[in-house]
């Protein structure tokens, strides 16, 4: 009998729930704030998402409703990649260890 | 490209953003994790684009899109002040959020695009997958905005409660959930739109009724509403690189908010039935006025601290409020050139989000290594000199340890008491968030410094 793709799909989930679980109680709790604009900046990834629904069919068909929602989702997206990591780059760069 | 070599660079992304977490488990290699972080995007960017394979005029509306999105991005990045970033990140997850909901409903619309079917006839499987991410898609973005505007000061901070609203979401939660069900017996439409109407609403009913107070349990949790939305996207669309993100985020989400509830000593449900001690506000700070309490100026403040041998700051909500981190920073200067040793405490759920104080603190140049988690430093208050609580007030109330009536008995505190003396920057009596008095504020070893945190602790400065 043959697996079905999504079992693997699944235990790839609940593998990184777990992986999640450990890496993140590794994270010192003063770059909390740093560690939750981080993890919006990555979840942007859905972009892909957008990006497919945008191109899906020929060109003529860019305008479609459901290419539009695409589109919208792709600006959406680059502000979250954008504005999230740049900001989590500039908090970054604060923390700064005592000066000897 | 093929679908496996592509699902292979997905897996690299993946592996990347796990890499981009670890790298915050301290500050020196959170830089490079961050890089991490952009490469694992870049990577998951370039891959949809060849292997989609389309270069037609299509692509140049993606990118510019894309620019335009990314300028907008990167504008607000630059420009927010530090003080703002809880209401930036609430807002940076409505944004994921929506995004969620138009590819789930682009998916739903033109089911072709993505192998899941044909409109009418959509796999069972991701017609699950979508519209459950469409769900927690819209829930997370409407959810998001109502913490955006309570953080932003838009709407009130304080809980809006009514009666059976608990049941209202009870009823909302179920009918989407039977919703879902018949979507997938009938393939309606209208079905879909439906369910993404009640999430929106339920969205907006699940975070009125918290208070203020209580944002970095909420902003922790909408994070991992984000992920979860994004698990549910991933599995629609089989792309590894989703789930592996959406999970990571996830539970990244949860034990940030499981880390403020323990902070404050609450279940996550009390916190998320909203209200806080909102009954018995009134009663108990009248009766406790009358007790005498010690005032004092910037002039006994700079005397007591010049000359004592430790100081540890306390910051709190009320530091970021107030703008005083920057002064706060030259106070310490001042006492350090005058041989005083001084360290920071923070509380877990100091702020408005997890960190925030933290950050504040980074912002005005203070080394991280000064700062210190509650578990670390609380057992120097009793050699310490002085305490400057400064902007903080639930955290500090001994009552917590004490009453076993006081609602936030069990609650962890800094010991602050157990200092020489406490000096108490504030600009009243009233009572913090909790809406009990705080037992501190008439110890014979406080000294009451009735101003504003920042003309305070300028004052000080001048003084020292």
């Amino acid at each position: 009998m043959e697996i079905d793709p999504f079992i693997f799909r699944l235990s790839i989930f609940i593998l990184t729930i777990f992986v999640g679980y450990y890496v993140v109680w590794s994270v010192t709790p003063s770059l909390h704030t740093p560690l939750m604009s981080v993890t919006n900046a990555i979840s942007s990834v859905i972009i892909v998402g957008a990006i497919i629904a945008a191109l899906a069919g020929s060109s003529k068909e860019i305008f479609q409703i459901s290419n539009i929602f695409g589109f919208l989702a792709i600006i959406l997206a680059a502000v979250n990649i954008f504005g999230g990591f740049l900001v989590t780059q500039r908090m970054l760069q604060m923390y700064k260890k005592k000066k000897k | 490209m093929s679908a496996n070599l592509s699902a292979l660079f997905y897996l690299i992304s993946g592996i990347l953003f796990i890499l981009a977490l670890r790298g915050l488990s301290s500050p020196e290699t959170s830089r490079q994790g961050n890089y991490f972080g952009i490469a694992g995007m870049a990577i998951a960017i370039i891959v949809t684009f060849l292997s989609v394979g389309n270069f037609g005029i299509g692509l140049i509306f993606v990118l510019i899109f894309l620019i335009i999105g990314g300028s907008i991005g990167a504008f607000i990045a630059f420009r927010i002040p530090m003080t703002a970033m809880p209401e930036l990140v609430a807002g940076f997850h409505s944004l994921v959020g929506l995004a969620a909901v138009f590819v789930a409903v682009s998916a739903f619309l033109k089911p072709e695009a993505f192998n899941l079917g044909f409109v009418g006839k959509i796999n069972l499987a991701s017609l699950i997958e979508m519209s459950l991410g469409a769900a927690i898609g819209a829930i997370t973005f409407s959810g998001s905005i109502i913490a955006f505007l309570k953080l932003r000061g838009i709407m009130s901070g304080s809980p809006i409660t009514f009666k059976g609203q608990h049941l209202i979401n009870l009823v909302l939660g179920l009918a989407i959930f039977v919703l879902i069900y018949y979507l997938c017996l009938s393939q309606l439409s209208y079905v879909f739109w439906s369910i993404v109407l009640i999430s929106f609403l339920l969205g907006i009913l699940l975070i009125i009724p918290i208070g203020g107070a209580d944002m970095p349990v909420v902003i922790s949790m909408l994070n991992s509403y984000s992920g979860w939305a994004a698990a549910g996207i991933g599995f629609t669309l089989e792309n590894t690189a989703l789930i592996i993100t959406g999970a990571l985020v996830g539970s990244s989400g949860a034990i940030l908010s499981y880390i403020m509830c323990k902070g404050m000593n609450r279940s996550f449900f009390n916190v998320i039935l909203g209200g806080w001690g909102a009954t018995d506000q009134t009663s108990n700070t009248q009766s406790k006025e009358q007790k005498p309490v010690k005032n004092g100026n910037a002039d006994d403040a700079a005397f007591l601290m010049k000359n004592a041998s430790s100081v540890i700051i306390v910051p709190g909500y009320g530091m970021a409020v107030a703008q005083a981190q920057h002064a706060l920073r030259e106070m310490v200067d001042a006492l350090k050139k005058n041989g005083v040793k001084v360290s920071y405490a923070i509380h877990p759920v100091a702020g408005r989000m997890p960190g925030h104080m933290n950050v504040l603190l980074a912002e005005a140049n203070v080394p991280y290594d000064e700062v210190f988690e509650l578990e670390e430093i609380n057992n120097d208050f009793s050699n310490c000199d002085v305490a400057y609580v400064i902007g903080a007030n639930d955290v500090t109330n001994p009552v917590a340890k004490s009453d076993p009536q006081s609602p936030i008995y069990g609650m962890p505190v800094l010991d602050v008491e157990k200092s020489k003396s406490v000096l108490f920057v504030k600009r009243s009596l009233s009572p913090g968030y909790a809406g009990i008095d705080n037992d501190l504020f008439y110890r014979d070893n406080t000294l009451m410094l009735f101003a504003d945190a920042k003309k305070m602790t300028e004052e000080i400065v001048k003084s020292i």
